[in-house]
C-alpha cells in the first residue's frame, strides 16, 4: 500500500493564475531589485521566505511605539505589549484549526519546538526497549533529537522507508508501528521531495497502538490549509519565517492533556509560579514552556503575517502552487539530463522541487543560476540519510511560494537549458 | 559583455573539470590521503608514489563540483616530478592564495593561476581548497614516518586548515 492522500478535489488550472501575482509581488520590496544584473527570481522558499512590507512595518511599529517586556510590567506599554503578544497566540490557535490558546507554545523555531518535546515528553515517557518511529525523509530537526533520545534511553529507533517515487512505503507499517511504539515523528511535507505525507492516516495507526504522533509542519503550514484536529496530531511544530513571518519565531502545538504532564524545558523567569530556595512550582500553560524574554516583536509581527496569509486564503495559495508546480514540472522534466527527485503528481506534493544533473554538481548549478539572478538551494538540505537513500551527495532545489509566477519558472527553465552548454558537458 | 561567472569558471578550469588529470590508479602508494567537504558533499582520494624524494606518480579521484575536480586535477598535473619540499611549498602558497592571505602566485605556475578567480566567490573557496588540504595532510602523515597511515581531512576541521 502506498500513502493515500486526503486532498480534496484539487483541480490543476491550465491557463489562469489563481492569484494576482503582480499585486502580491508589489507587497515584497526585496523582490524589486537586480541580482547580478538580472531580475531577482527568488526560488529558495523552503529555506526561508521573503517578508511583505506590512509584516516588516508591524515589527518596526512595535519597536517604535509599544516596546516593553511582557507579562511582568504594570505600566501601560507593558500591558500593550502583553496584549499584542497574546493576540498572536489566539490568532495562531485559530489559524491551525481552532485549538485552545494555551496549547500554543512560542519557540524560536521548529527545531526548538521538536527539541522541547524530546527533552520533556521524551525524557519522561521513553524508556528502555520502547520504540520511536521516524521516516527516511526527515529533516535533521526531526531526526537528530530522536536519535539522541533513543541512544540515551536505549530505545529502538525505527523508520518508515521511502519508495523510489518519493512516497512513504506503508506496506510493512504493521511491523514498524507496534505495541512497543511510543512516538511517531513524521514530516507533514518533505523539504527535499515535496511529498505530502498522509498524517491523518498515520495518526490513526499510531493511536491504534497507543502511541502519540508529532508532525513537523515547517514545510506544510506555509503552503496548505492545516487543521491539527483534523490531522489528529498530538504535537505539531512550525516556523514563522517559512510563511512570510519573522525569523526566530516558532510554534509548538501540543494537546493540553499532554503539555500539562510535561516538565518545563528551559528554567528561569516567566515559567514559574512561586520560587523559594527549596521549592519551585511551575506556571500554568503555556507560560511553563516560555522561560525568559521571548522574541516579542517577532511574535507581534507574526500576527500581521497570519492576517496577510488569510487575506489571500490558504486554499488559494495551495491552488496557486499546484498550478505553478504543474507548469514547472512539465517543463523541467523536458530538460535534457535533468532528474527530478520526488513525486511527479502535483496533488500529492508541495512546491519544493529537488533536481540533479548527472554531469553537473548541484553547487555548480546553484552558482550558475545565481549569476542569472535565480536563487535556489544546493546541498543535502539537512537530510543526509535521505540523500544516501537517493544515492545523491546533494541536490539542487527550487521551491515556490505565493509571489512566484510563470515568468520565474520560465527564467529557471531557460537558464537550466543553457547550463550544459556553458559547462561544456 | 563578458559573463562574470567566467571569472571562476575559466576555460582552463572547465578543461580540467571535463578531463581531469591523474585519474589513472597507481600501484605503489607511499602517501595516501582522503578529504571531504561536508557542506557540498565533495569527496577526494589521493595517492602519491614517491621515488628518491620526488613525486613519481599521483592518483587523484575526486567526486564533486567543477571547482573541486579542477583543483584536484591541476594539483595532480603540477606536483608530478616535484620534490617533497616543492610540493609542500606550493600547497601552502595555493592555500594562502585561496584564503586571500597572499595576492598572487609566483608567475611560473601555469594553470594554477586560474584558481585565483574562485576568490570572488567566497562560498566556493572550500571547494578549491579541498585537494590542497588533503595533500598537505597526506604529506604531514608521511613525514611522521608511520607505516602507510591514511590521512583524512574535512574542510570543516578548523585546526587542520
Amino acid at each position: 500500500m502506498q500513502a493515500k492522500l486526503n486532498n480534496k478535489e484539487i483541480i490543476v488550472k491550465d491557463n489562469k493564475d489563481v492569484l494576482d501575482i503582480n499585486q502580491i509581488k508589489a507587497d515584497f520590496p526585496i523582490l524589486n531589485q537586480p541580482i547580478n544584473n538580472h531580475r531577482l527570481v527568488y526560488l529558495d522558499n523552503a529555506a526561508t521566505t521573503q517578508k511583505p512590507k506590512s509584516v516588516i512595518d508591524a515589527q518596526n511599529e512595535f519597536y517604535l511605539t509599544i516596546n516593553a517586556n511582557i507579562h511582568r510590567g504594570l505600566h501601560t506599554l507593558a500591558e500593550k505589549a502583553t496584549n499584542a503578544y497574546e493576540k498572536t497566540r489566539e490568532h495562531v490557535a485559530q489559524f491551525i484549526g481552532g485549538v485552545k490558546t494555551e496549547e500554543i507554545i512560542f519557540t524560536n523555531g521548529t527545531t526548538e519546538a521538536i527539541n522541547m518535546v524530546a527533552y520533556t515528553w521524551g525524557e519522561k515517557n521513553i524508556n528502555e526497549g520502547d520504540e520511536i518511529v521516524i521516516t527516511e525523509m526527515e529533516h535533521h530537526a526531526n531526526l537528530v533529537p530522536w536519535v539522541m533520545l533513543a541512544k540515551k534511553k536505549k530505545a529502538l529507533l525505527k523508520r518508515i522507508p521511502v519508495t523510489p517515487s518519493g512516497y512513504l512505503d506503508l506496506s510493512n507499517i504493521d511491523k514498524i508501528i507496534t505495541s512497543k511504539t511510543k512516538l511517531l515523528a513524521v514530516t507533514h511535507m518533505s523539504n527535499v521531495l515535496g511529498t505530502i505525507n498522509p498524517i491523518a492516516e498515520l495518526a490513526q495507526l499510531a493511536h491504534d497502538k497507543g502511541a502519540i504522533i508529532l508532525g513537523d509542519g515547517a514545510q506544510a503550514v506555509p503552503h496548505l490549509p492545516v487543521d491539527v484536529k483534523e490531522l489528529g496530531v498530538d504535537f505539531y511544530a512550525f516556523s514563522a519565517h517559512k510563511m512570510l513571518g519573522p525569523t526566530g519565531v516558532g510554534v509548538l502545538y501540543g494537546k493540553k492533556e499532554l503539555l500539562e504532564t510535561m516538565p518545563p524545558f528551559n528554567m528561569g523567569g516567566e515559567m514559574i509560579d512561586t520560587v523559594t530556595f527549596d521549592n519551585i512550582t511551575w506556571a500554568e500553560l503555556p507560560h511553563k514552556f516560555e522561560a525568559g524574554t521571548p522574541n516579542i516583536a517577532g511574535v507581534v509581527a507574526f500576527d500581521e503575517t497570519l492576517h496577510y496569509l488569510e487575506k489571500i486564503g490558504m486554499e488559494n495559495i495551495r491552488q496557486h502552487e499546484i498550478t505553478l508546480l504543474d507548469y514547472a514540472l512539465k517543463q523541467l522534466t523536458q530538460i535534457d539530463g535533468l532528474e527530478i527527485q520526488g513525486p511527479l503528481e502535483v496533488t500529492n506534493r508541495g512546491g519544493a522541487i529537488s533536481f540533479t544533473d548527472p554531469k553537473i554538481h548541484p553547487h555548480d548549478i546553484s552558482t550558475f543560476l545565481d549569476s542569472r539572478g535565480i536563487a535556489i538551494r544546493a546541498g543535502h538540505h539537512c537530510a543526509q540519510p535521505l540523500m544516501k537513500i537517493l544515492q545523491k551527495v546533494a541536490t539542487a532545489r527550487a521551491s515556490l511560494y505565493i509571489y512566484n509566477d510563470r515568468n520565474d519558472i520560465d527564467a529557471l527553465v531557460e537558464a537550466l537549458k543553457k547550463m550544459r552548454k556553458y559547462f561544456g558537458v | 559583455m563578458s559573463d562574470p561567472l567566467d571569472d571562476m569558471y575559466r576555460e582552463v578550469i572547465l578543461d580540467h573539470y571535463r578531463s581531469p588529470r591523474g585519474k589513472k590508479p597507481i600501484k605503489k602508494k607511499d602517501i595516501e590521503s582522503e578529504g571531504k567537504n561536508p557542506s557540498c558533499g565533495d569527496e577526494i582520494e589521493m595517492e602519491l608514489d614517491m621515488d628518491n624524494g620526488k613525486v613519481k606518480d599521483v592518483h587523484v579521484n575526486c567526486h564533486g563540483c567543477a571547482i573541486s575536480v579542477a583543483s584536484g586535477s591541476m594539483l595532480a598535473e603540477y606536483i608530478k616530478g616535484k620534490s617533497l619540499d616543492e610540493v609542500k611549498k606550493i600547497s601552502e602558497v595555493v592555500k594562502k592564495m585561496l584564503k586571500g592571505e597572499v595576492d598572487n602566485l609566483p608567475e611560473d605556475l601555469g594553470d594554477l593561476d586560474a584558481l585565483k578567480g574562485v576568490r570572488n566567490f567566497p562560498v566556493r573557496i572550500k571547494c578549491a581548497l579541498l585537494a590542497w588540504m588533503t595533500l598537505i595532510e597526506g604529506v604531514k602523515n608521511y613525514e611522521k614516518g608511520k607505516n602507510h597511515p591514511k590521512a583524512s581531512i574535512s574542510t570543516e576541521d578548523k585546526e587542520k586548515e
